[in-house]
């Protein structure tokens, strides 16, 4: 245990397609957790901005950027860049700053425009670059390797096109119900089933899109806390953010080949189970203390991965536990009550915050419609490309 | 655009590694400056042909044209080519790679057995870029 830091606000910007600059919607996500959080900007010791790599130099340099726009105040600074999991790394950064004692309240931002399609390295003749290679001599888009996953569940542990679909079909009904939510509408499994083949054997409604959003976290010490009459905060008890092991056995983004398993044995575990297994760890709990999770569904045949990955049920058994209605709202242990990618979409920096902004939501028990009943432990679960572990633990 | 990557031609075609002296590691694609196995002090990266012959360890396609820097003509219709990921046995590697043009989706199954063939990855008026295709064996288009 690292001891614990409070969530004091959380904050977004509605998901979708606005057209305007990432600057804004982190400035809006920044100031509703600010207003959330009932503390000024000037009273932050410490501002940590996930970096987009879309928004050019402004965009790398995301903490200064947002800091500018909010009116420089003089304030500790971080931007951290981990693709996916940029919003863990920011979270994490700014949790380090307050155990050690370098600040007392940090606000966390991060935020995207998102291109429309699919996403694409950056530009120039770059073979020195894994993810322009895979573009460059394969054509690998991200839902071909969401298809390669997807195929491989199918094969090893006989998940069927209807299993995906139902992930689908449950994500939307929650993310109906989420005001933030770029999707809003309920979804058929015959939808599902009509909608283009993507990358074989996903279909477009099993695949995330690409969105506009923002997200902020205030975090403070425990001590400001309880100074600032928040008696019993959500807390943060655990981020991990480990990297794979050598040999990672498992083809993955944005990688051609894996690493040879044949001198050196490989772990046990998957990277993705190592994340969790972290965080637990680091938290002091199990999978059984859950109340929810919000999981990285990039795909529907992702989300069912997370179920095992996280222990939510035991490897192969990930489409069972759906079809029991154990990860829906109601269930057992619901997943992605959020809506989940597959109703917000990807924004990059910004969807690891939102992820425990949901939590930081549901813990106090104000998530409306959506609300698990009697939420008390929540995970989030998530990956960066180029081997970045990202998951959270909060309880309240 | 990627040197040493693969060489040979018909049945001595091969995708090229690199294979640290010290601990036996093989990487593909090479690895050239530093051995990656953390255990490893560091030895002497030499190159080593891979096995020809592999199993399918998952597969899929791409239905939409993929954005630069993949090349292709946006004067023809889009035509798909599948994916498939290789895992080679005694290297206990995955490789992953286009089929030969012609096999789709549905010629294929996890498990098959495929090999590596050399093929065309898109060419113009002066040069013609040149990489690896899987090809399920018993197949010869």
């Amino acid at each position: 245990m690292t001891g614990e830091v409070a969530v004091l606000g959380a904050g977004m910007h509605p998901w979708g397609k606005w057209g305007r600059s990432f600057v804004e919607y982190g400035v809006v996500a920044a100031r509703a957790a600010l207003a959330d959080a009932g503390v000024g900007w000037r009273d932050v010791g410490s501002i940590v901005g996930a970096d987009t790599v879309r928004g050019g130099y402004p965009g790398y340099v995301a903490g200064a950027t947002f800091a500018k726009a909010l009116g420089w105040q003089g304030a500790r600074v971080a931007s951290v860049y981990a693709a996916c999991a940029s919003g863990a790394q920011a979270l994490n950064t700014a949790r380090a700053q307050i155990l050690a004692g370098l600040a007392d309240v940090v606000l966390v931002v991060g935020a995207d425009a998102a291109p429309k399609g699919f996403f694409r390295p950056a530009g120039g003749e770059r073979p020195d670059d894994p993810d322009w290679l895979r573009f460059r001599v394969l054509g690998a888009t991200n839902p071909t390797y969401f298809g390669l996953f997807a195929r491989r569940r199918m094969a090893v542990h006989g998940d069927t096109l209807e299993d995906f679909a139902q992930v689908k079909v449950k994500n939307a009904a929650q993310g109906a119900l989420n005001p933030n939510a770029r999707y809003r509408k309920r979804v058929t499994a015959d939808e599902v089933a009509g909608s283009a083949v993507v990358a074989d054997p996903l279909r477009l409604l099993d695949i995330c899109a690409t969105s506009d959003g923002g997200a902020a976290l205030v975090l403070s010490s425990m001590e400001f806390a309880r100074r600032h009459g928040a008696a019993d905060p959500v807390r943060i008890r655990a981020v991990s953010t480990v990297t794979p092991r050598y040999p990672s056995t498992v083809l993955d983004l944005p990688d051609i080949a894996t690493d040879s398993a044949a001198t050196v044995a490989p772990a046990a575990e998957t990277f993705r189970a190592s994340i969790a297994r972290t965080a637990y760890e680091e938290a002091g709990i199990g999978p059984e203390d859950l109340s929810l999770a919000e999981v990285y569904d990039l795909s529907t045949a992702l989300e069912l991965q997370w179920y095992e990955d996280l222990g939510l049920c035991a490897e192969g058994e990930a489409a069972k536990l759906l079809r029991e209605g154990a990860t829906a709202l109601g269930g057992r242990i619901p997943v992605n009550v959020s809506g989940g990618l597959a109703s917000f979409g990807e924004a990059v920096p910004a969807q690891a915050i939102a992820q425990v902004c949901e939590l930081t939501w549901q813990l106090r028990g104000v998530a409306g419609d959506r609300q698990v009943t009697g939420a008390r432990v929540g995970i989030t679960a998530n990956q960066g490309l180029f081997g970045h572990g990202s998951s959270v633990v909060a309880v309240r | 655009m990627v040197a040493g990557w693969f060489s040979g031609d018909g049945d001595d075609f091969r995708l090229i590694g690199t294979r640290c002296s010290a601990c036996a590691s093989v990487f593909f694609p090479r690895e050239d400056a530093f051995c990656r196995n953390p255990g490893c002090p560091g030895g002497e990266l030499q190159e080593v042909p891979l096995s020809r012959r592999g199993r399918v360890w998952s597969y899929t396609d791409s239905r939409y044209r993929p954005p630069s820097p993949y090349v292709s003509d946006p004067e023809l219709s889009w035509e798909p080519y599948a994916l498939i990921a290789v895992e080679l046995e005694s290297e206990r590697i995955v490789v992953l790679g286009q089929t030969v043009p012609g096999v789709t989706v549905a010629d294929l199954t996890v498990g098959m057995e495929v090999e590596v063939v050399p093929g065309v990855l898109n060419e113009d008026a002066e040069t013609t870029w040149t990489t690896w295709h899987w090809r399920p064996t018993g197949v010869t288009v």
